[in-house]
């Protein structure tokens, strides 16, 4: 299979594959997702509803994302077999779905490609985003580089700090970071700050979110635009291995390289999808990040789903060690997959995951992202439960380089 | 902690609830107003800041110096529609340890004094609370209703049947951007006045009111008769007389919690700061009253 056509297909293919059948058309999974925001943001989510299913029934705009994709963004991205891992885990094959090798690092680009090309279709000159370890908020600076769009991100000013090297990439590329002071200073108040300046700029503004959350259109629309990975991962293993996955495993915070894996596998049930979710200190300690296994249902950021949550509703701090997973909610359709069964989230802290980021990294000669390292550290368990008859695939969904400084510190090598 | 029913002795009984099918207390408000030619003044505080009492005491000044309906925040952790000023509050309320007990508590105490008191609030407090126990504690407390701005008519079922239940009203909100279809849908659902939005953006002090406010107010006007008062942005006597001239309300917020964080910052004590809001709020009540007639009402 060559390259662009895997890449464009893989998007194309979203209209033709059997979709699952959420969300509805006013963007509920379930009991989960909606819309809750101010009415003066209506207009736009609505303009963006509408430009999206313009786009999609747009061979030209498939065909102009299908190219930047391959050409630009350096799609289909490997499918590795981890023959080191594997023989170390003692258990199912592991193969690794390779988003750290897509540019800029990760898998964000995918999303902000799709969002940026719907940003010069509606006329907009403006993006503005939210980032927590940097990843969303770089891959949106390359697009908007790329397009020609002006680029505001918001950043929580605890992840400014931990995430230097990112706020430095973010301005080279030519977009202004705003460190965001309010609150507890982390992604949830960037999210917060960036949607106070949506509602008075949306004339001009698009707002792109990073992951699948957020009000409708956006879990939705995130969702197709990251589907590219599983759409690959799944015709890759089927080419390398002659059968389906038994198991597909990734990390989740707001969830989007789940989703975008998970979604082709939907309708495959036999094979299992295995979310991890950022454990921090421990679940019992409260200081974590989980909002499927502590949380309870609520609203956040437009949607209702799994929240930390105090008794009064007021939404509680999470703690981990990866910025990136460093949020107190999910995506809804995690909310729903979770709620029907179809998908299992487990917990996986900061000890564990830093050990599986050293093993990967010594083993492999991977060095993958904190967050990454998570879906790693759940995948070794699920690989020995399931025994070297399987075959488990995880989604490295990020490089490492930019956890370098708090790997060291963690290890104390320097 | 879900009922107030043990702590009722704090401000005695509350004034008497909405009678179903009847006039609500806001749609009195409403029409006495309009008959006296002068539009209503609506004074919002959030609960807790700079603290419940204080809270309490500052609620109190607002219905006694001249607010015709009181606003009672319930500070929240996420406030995504609220510029610095109610943030800083809010924030410090939910530091000081505020529930929605005291939230409650607060209402109680405006209502006791005649004055409608209203809660407004972001959506998640209420569904953790629970819909119908909010409803029910709100009304026990003599609440008038609430203000929901981040909860849409389509995701609104629930509430609506809880606010009927109880003989609240439920306030929503439109903005600029409203299509004239969006319009018309809050419209049927907005019970006792619609908040209108005189501009794209949060809450805070303004230079001027924005031009799309009395456009706003007029393409609300052609699809309902339910009563329109604007907010966002108004913080003047001037303010509130020009937009006395064209809505049948006037909403002050920021101004009003900018004068309890200045006194704050500048250690004056609480006697002070509640004479400096009670200047303001009398400011405010005689700017409804001369509306600038440059605009036709109705």
């Amino acid at each position: 299979m060559t390259s662009a056509v895997t890449s464009a297909a893989g998007f194309a293919n979203a209209d033709a594959a059997p979709v699952s059948p959420v969300p509805d058309s006013a963007g509920h999974f379930g009991r989960f997702g909606g819309r809750f925001v101010p009415e003066a943001l209506f207009a736009a989510l609505d303009q963006l509803t509408e430009a999206y299913a313009a786009a999609r029934a747009d061979p030209g705009f498939t065909a102009e994302l299908g190219g930047l994709l391959a050409t630009y963004a350096g799609r289909p991205t490997a499918l590795t077999d981890a023959a080191r891992l594997t023989a170390h885990v003692g258990g199912a094959r592991i193969l690794l779905k390779r988003e750290d090798l897509a540019h800029t690092g990760s898998h964000k680009i995918n999303n902000v490609l799709g969002q940026c090309l719907l940003t010069r279709r509606m006329g907009k000159t403006r993006v503005i985003a939210e980032t927590g370890a940097g990843q969303h908020g770089v891959a949106t600076a390359t697009a908007c580089a790329l397009l020609g769009l002006d680029c505001v991100v918001y950043m929580g000013e605890e992840d400014t700090s931990r995430q230097a090297l990112n706020v430095a990439r973010m301005r080279l590329l030519g977009a202004e970071v705003v460190p965001v002071a309010a609150g507890s200073r982390t992604l949830k108040d960037a999210i917060n700050e960036a949607m106070r300046d949506w509602v008075a700029t949306v004339d001009t503004t698009h707002y792109c979110i990073g992951s699948v959350m957020g009000p409708h259109p956006f879990p939705m629309l995130v969702r197709d635009f990251q589907r590219v990975i599983g759409v690959e991962a799944r015709a890759q293993v089927l080419e390398r291995v002659g059968r389906l996955p038994d198991a597909v495993v990734a990390c989740v915070g707001g969830g989007s390289n789940a989703m975008g894996i998970f979604h082709p596998f939907i309708d495959d049930t036999s094979v299992r999808l295995i979310g991890a979710e950022a454990g921090g200190d421990g679940l019992a300690t409260g200081r974590h990040a989980a909002a499927i296994a502590g949380g309870a249902p609520g609203v956040l950021h437009g949607m209702r789903t799994f929240l930390l949550q105090d008794a009064d509703g007021q939404t509680q701090v999470s703690h981990s060690i990866s910025a990136g997973l460093d949020y107190p909610g999910i995506g809804p359709e995690h909310a729903w997959l979770h709620e029907t069964g179809r998908a299992t989230y487990g917990v996986v802290d900061d000890q564990a995951a830093m050990d599986a980021l050293r093993l990967v990294a010594r083993l492999e000669g991977i060095l993958v992202a904190i967050e990454s390292a998570h879906a790693f550290a759940a995948a070794f368990d699920v690989a020995r439960d399931l025994g070297p008859d399987a075959v488990v695939v995880v989604n490295c969904s990020g490089r490492g380089d930019k956890d370098v400084d708090t790997a060291a510190k963690w290890f104390d090598l320097l | 902690m879900r009922s107030l029913s043990d702590e009722r002795s704090l401000a005695g009984e509350p004034s008497e609830r909405n009678e179903p099918g009847g006039q609500s207390r806001l749609s009195q408000v409403f029409a006495r107003a309009r008959a006296d030619g002068r539009a209503v003044l609506v004074g919002y505080l959030p609960a807790g800041f700079p603290s419940v009492a204080g809270g309490i005491a500052a609620v109190r000044a607002l219905a006694e110096a001249g607010a015709d309906v009181v606003e009672v925040g319930l500070p929240y952790s996420d406030p995504t529609m609220d510029g610095p000023v109610i943030q800083a509050a809010s924030d410090a309320a939910l530091r000081r340890g505020v529930t929605t007990a005291d939230v409650l508590r607060t209402v109680e105490a405006v209502a006791v004094t005649g004055v409608p008191a209203l809660v407004m609030t972001y959506w998640n407090p209420i569904e953790r609370y629970g819909v119908d126990a909010f409803a029910r504690d709100l009304a026990a407390a003599g609440g008038a209703g609430a203000i929901t701005p981040d909860l849409p008519p389509e995701e609104a079922g629930p509430w609506l049947a809880a606010t009927a239940d109880a003989g609240l009203d439920s306030v929503f909100l439109v903005a600029p951007s409203s299509t004239d279809a969006r319009l018309a849908r809050v419209a049927a659902v907005s019970k006792g006045f619609i908040y209108a939005a005189s501009l794209m953006g949060v809450t805070g002090t303004r230079e001027r009111v924005g031009a799309q406010a009395a456009d706003l107010t007029r393409r609300v006007r052609a699809v309902t008769d339910t009563p329109v008062a604007v907010g966002l942005g108004v913080s003047t006597p001037e303010q509130a007389a020009e937009v006395a001239g064209f809505a049948d309300g006037v909403i002050v917020g920021s101004a009003l919690v900018k004068a309890l964080l200045e006194a704050e910052r500048a250690g004056a004590d609480p006697g002070e700061a509640e004479v400096a809001l009670r200047g303001i709020v009398a400011g405010l009540a005689a700017g409804v009253r001369r509306p600038e007639p440059s605009v036709p009402r109705g």
